[in-house]
């Protein structure tokens, strides 16, 4: 069988090929919101910027 | 599996095919239930928690889809409605639908775990057991009792999706289970009786098959009555109302009729219009259940809004 780049299999292939992309894809998205959502816990996400910060101290937990 | 006539798998599968494997229509019906399950509850849920936590349920659904196609394709191949299934049409291989199946068991109910809480996922993993083994392999050969339990599998998705949210079970979840627990027998009888035929050929010990038709007709009438009890005490509930209690009225009002009028249906009467009571039964049964589940998503979006009166009979 000669596998040409433009061979009848590779477009019989194709549209599966790019449905399963577009899942893995759809997947990766969908962890990384979620990830975002749980780092966040319904707050501000704040950097460390190397000075103390009101926030950072025991008294306002 | 019993032998299986040498079955052509040459064709080559395409993504279609391995959708078609997590039986999607079934998933719709879990997706609805489970969204409803999470939207009730007491408790908000994040609305990406949300979204993805409904979708690790659907896959789990699926899932089981994939398992349950795998070990049944033997009957799958003699059925006439589910011939065309890609493993009995020879598009997957049982192998291939097995491999799958139990991928995506693991994949939906690790995530969910991740995603949500440990005990919605553990209650997901028991789902697809219950329907994959319980169900698949084990009652719907052996006994004309299949159906009924097996319908619990098809009842845990608001309860899933309830867990997700409260991390628990309580009254009003555990009567939106009962509500699609005793919902199914009346639902699948109704289609055993005018899908009959295929099921002694396949040799699945459907009620009709085992008991015959009058028995099945009576045992719908019997089940329809338990659920107009459900249906009507899960609307003084903290997820019912009045809106919710009106459109279970309405809708048990026609359900009762409906079997009423199959309990009192002659036999030949019945074959003469090809099963046409039977067929609207089995369509009204979707409504019914659909009804029910949207007039619960109305209470919640309704006391979300303030909307609800504040006087309402709470049993529970």
């Amino acid at each position: 069988m000669d596998i040409r780049p433009d061979h009848e299999l590779h477009q019989r292939r194709k549209k599966s090929n790019v449905m399963l992309g577009l899942v893995l894809g759809g997947f990766v998205v969908l962890v990384f919101a979620i990830t975002v959502v749980k780092m966040l816990g319904g707050q501000n996400l704040e950097a460390f910027d190397h000075s103390v910060r009101p926030q950072l101290t025991e008294a306002s937990q | 599996m019993s032998d299986v006539t040498a079955t052509d798998y040459s064709q080559e599968a395409q993504f279609d095919d391995y959708f078609a494997l997590l039986k999607p229509r079934v998933m719709s019906l879990v997706v609805f239930t489970a969204a409803v399950g999470l939207l009730v509850a007491p408790i908000g849920v994040n609305p990406v928690i949300g979204f993805a936590s409904i979708l690790f349920i659907a896959v789990g659904a699926g899932a089981s889809g994939a398992l349950n196609m795998w070990w049944d394709a033997d009957i799958d191949e003699v059925m006439k409605r589910t011939q065309t299934r890609p493993v009995p049409a020879g598009r997957i291989t049982p192998r291939n639908a097995m491999i799958l199946g139990l991928w995506l068991s693991v994949i939906s109910v690790g995530m969910l775990g991740l995603t949500a809480n440990w005990f919605a996922a553990g209650f997901l993993a028991f789902t697809i057991f219950f329907y994959a083994v319980v169900y698949t392999m084990w009652l719907k050969r052996s006994t004309p009792q299949n159906i009924v339990i097996g319908g619990a599998s098809g009842a845990f998705p608001p309860m899933i999706g309830w867990a997700v949210a409260t991390g628990g079970v309580s009254i009003e979840s555990l009567l939106m289970f009962a509500l699609i627990f005793i919902w199914t027998p009346p639902h699948f009888w109704s289609l055993a009786l005018f899908m009959n035929e295929d099921y002694s050929k396949a040799g699945v010990p459907m009620l009709t098959v085992t008991h015959g038709k009058r028995i099945t007709r009576r045992q719908i009438m019997r089940y329809t009555v338990l659920l107009v009890l459900v249906s009507l005490l899960t609307a003084f509930t903290s997820i019912g109302g009045p809106v919710y209690f009106i459109t279970a009225l309405a809708l048990n009002a026609l359900f009762l009729r409906g079997a009423w009028g199959l309990l009192k249906r002659a036999e030949a009467a019945a074959e003469a219009d090809n099963y046409a009571d039977e067929r609207r039964f089995f369509k009204l049964s979707l409504v019914y259940l659909a009804g029910h589940f949207g007039a619960l998503l109305l209470e919640a979006t309704l006391r979300g809004l303030d909307l609800s009166p504040a006087i309402w009979l709470h049993l529970v």
